[in-house]
């Protein structure tokens, strides 16, 4: 399994042919309490940048754009009932959705752990 | 005055140091640089729901006015204000707006009638820091010869915040746990001269306290260091006075809208609306008895989607009735709530509407405020 990061804060976890996909740590602390989640139906084709989910702590709303395109396959719908999940594991139980990866060349634009961590040192 | 806005330059508050000490995650809020958060919002403001909160606001403008006598200065007072002055008693507070020709608010405040007799003809005022440039010169403007307006920029203000709030003050300033509510006197922190004022921003018992920037470190550390009392930040005191019904200025009321239409007619006491003769009192009077075209109500959402400001609200029909000013998830109810304007007509408790967000109409209703019943401390009799 391969890991990449966006400028977006998601990871993009690929195993075979499926992504999943969730915020980093980094995302969750700054929104702060996550109140609520928004998820995309099974089914729903994504390009890259569109809305995939959002994603609301008691101060603000947030989007989350799908990093690659593909289809949805899975949305993690427990964080629909707990949303404070994303707080407590971002890059574990609290992935977002799962999809297809229509277009491999798009994971090439985005940053493995290393060049994410750095990047993340300059905000 | 300085204008940080203009210069891009943001202010920082007697506290600053210790809010970054305490790990607290900074913003700029009208134009200062103050703490949004320390641990969370939703653990702060259920921490100054049980016990006790502290919080910074000295970027809140404070200023006395200053005449020969009471009578006069209040009179002075009254020529912007709605609210009866002249009949405040000493050590008493009482919250009023600044009106503009239309009846429009200017801003919201809290006015002190100082207690200590020594001080008569002083009234102690504290404004929204966004709107010190504009409150000031419009109160100078309205002062005849005699009275004026000294700015206590020198000053910090902090608010302990909660049901464990007289216990920890008292400790302090003997006697605080024995002021009425909407009271203020001059005291000694421990050494440390304040004006402590029982009153605040969080639908819970509490105070505000008034202290020369120097020592207000040293009165907050003296705070924190008991176990009721933590820090927090104005991410809790924005979800704290949305659940307790309270107006944020900017948002909640503003120049367009008037007292009637923000509900909060009790500003207007009987005898100032009888002589009407505050600015707009045409307005205001006519909107008074026969009702007016819009009204601030608050709304609870069903499901969790929170709804904020701007959102449109939509009769159970579909029309366009009104709009959200404040919203956001409610961490003591539990759930989404919201305050906004509506048509009068959709304004009784109840009324179901929609809300819409990101295109999809969510099923509300008007609700009673506060949200989150009032504790504030009542003075046996």
């Amino acid at each position: 399994m391969t890991t990449y990061y966006s400028k977006d804060h998601e990871w993009v976890a690929v195993e075979g042919d499926i992504a999943t996909i969730g915020i980093t740590d980094y995302a969750q602390s700054q929104l702060g309490d996550v109140v609520f989640v928004e998820l995309p139906d099974v089914g729903k084709t994504l390009n890259q940048g569109d809305e995939a989910a959002v994603v609301e702590s008691v101060k603000a709303a947030s989007e989350v754009y799908a990093p690659i395109s593909g289809d949805v396959t899975e949305a993690n719908n427990a964080l629909v009932d707990e949303p404070a999940k994303v707080n407590e594991d971002p890059e574990g139980a609290a992935w977002f959705v799962k999809m297809t990866v229509s277009d491999k060349a798009e994971l090439e634009e985005l940053m493995d752990e290393a060049a994410y961590k750095a990047f993340v040192e300059t905000l | 005055m300085a204008d940080p806005a203009a210069s891009g330059q943001l202010l920082d508050t007697p506290l600053h140091d210790l809010h970054v000490e305490l790990g607290a995650r900074m913003v700029p809020f009208a134009g200062y640089d103050m703490p949004v958060q320390y641990e969370g919002i939703i653990a702060e403001h259920t921490w100054t729901r049980e016990n006790a909160g502290l919080f910074d606001v000295s970027h809140m403008g404070q200023a006395f006015l200053i005449g020969p006598d009471h009578e006069t200065t209040s009179k002075a007072l009254e020529t912007i204000v709605p609210s009866a002055i002249s009949s405040l008693k000493p050590g008493r507070i009482r919250y009023t707006v600044l009106l503009n020709d239309e009846g429009g608010i200017v801003d919201d405040l809290m006015v002190t009638r100082p207690a200590e007799p020594d001080t008569d003809g002083r009234l102690f005022l504290v404004v929204n820091a966004a709107r010190k440039d504009v409150d000031f010169p419009m109160i100078a403007a309205a002062l005849p010869e005699g009275v004026r307006l000294e700015i206590l920029d020198e000053r910090a203000l902090v608010a302990l915040q909660g049901p464990k709030a007289a216990e920890v003050l008292a400790k302090h300033v003997p006697g605080a746990d024995q002021m009425g509510f909407m009271t203020s006197m001059d005291a000694a922190f421990d050494g440390i001269d304040v004006k402590v004022s029982r009153s605040g921003y969080t639908g819970e018992d509490g105070y505000e306290v008034s202290v020369a920037a120097g020592a207000a470190e040293a009165l907050s550390r003296a705070l924190l260091s008991h176990d009721e009392v933590k820090p927090i930040g104005l991410g809790a005191r924005d979800s704290l006075r949305l659940e307790a019904g309270l107006c944020l200025y900017g948002h909640d009321i503003d120049e367009t809208t008037s007292p009637v239409e923000g509900d909060i007619t009790f500003v207007l006491q009987k005898s100032r609306r009888e002589a009407a003769d505050f600015p707009g009192a045409a307005r205001i009077l006519k909107e008074f008895n026969d009702g007016a075209a819009r009204k601030r109500v608050g709304f609870r959402l069903e499901g969790r989607a929170p709804a904020r400001e701007g959102a449109e609200v939509l009769s159970a029909d579909g029309e366009k009735v009104g709009v959200l000013t404040s919203g956001g998830f409610a961490p003591t109810v539990g759930a989404p709530i919201a305050m906004g304007y509506v048509a009068t007509a959709h304004a009784e408790d109840g009324t179901p509407v929609k809300i819409v967000v990101r295109g999809r109409e969510l099923p509300a209703r008007v609700a009673a405020m506060p949200f989150v019943e009032h504790r504030y401390y009542r003075k046996p009799a």
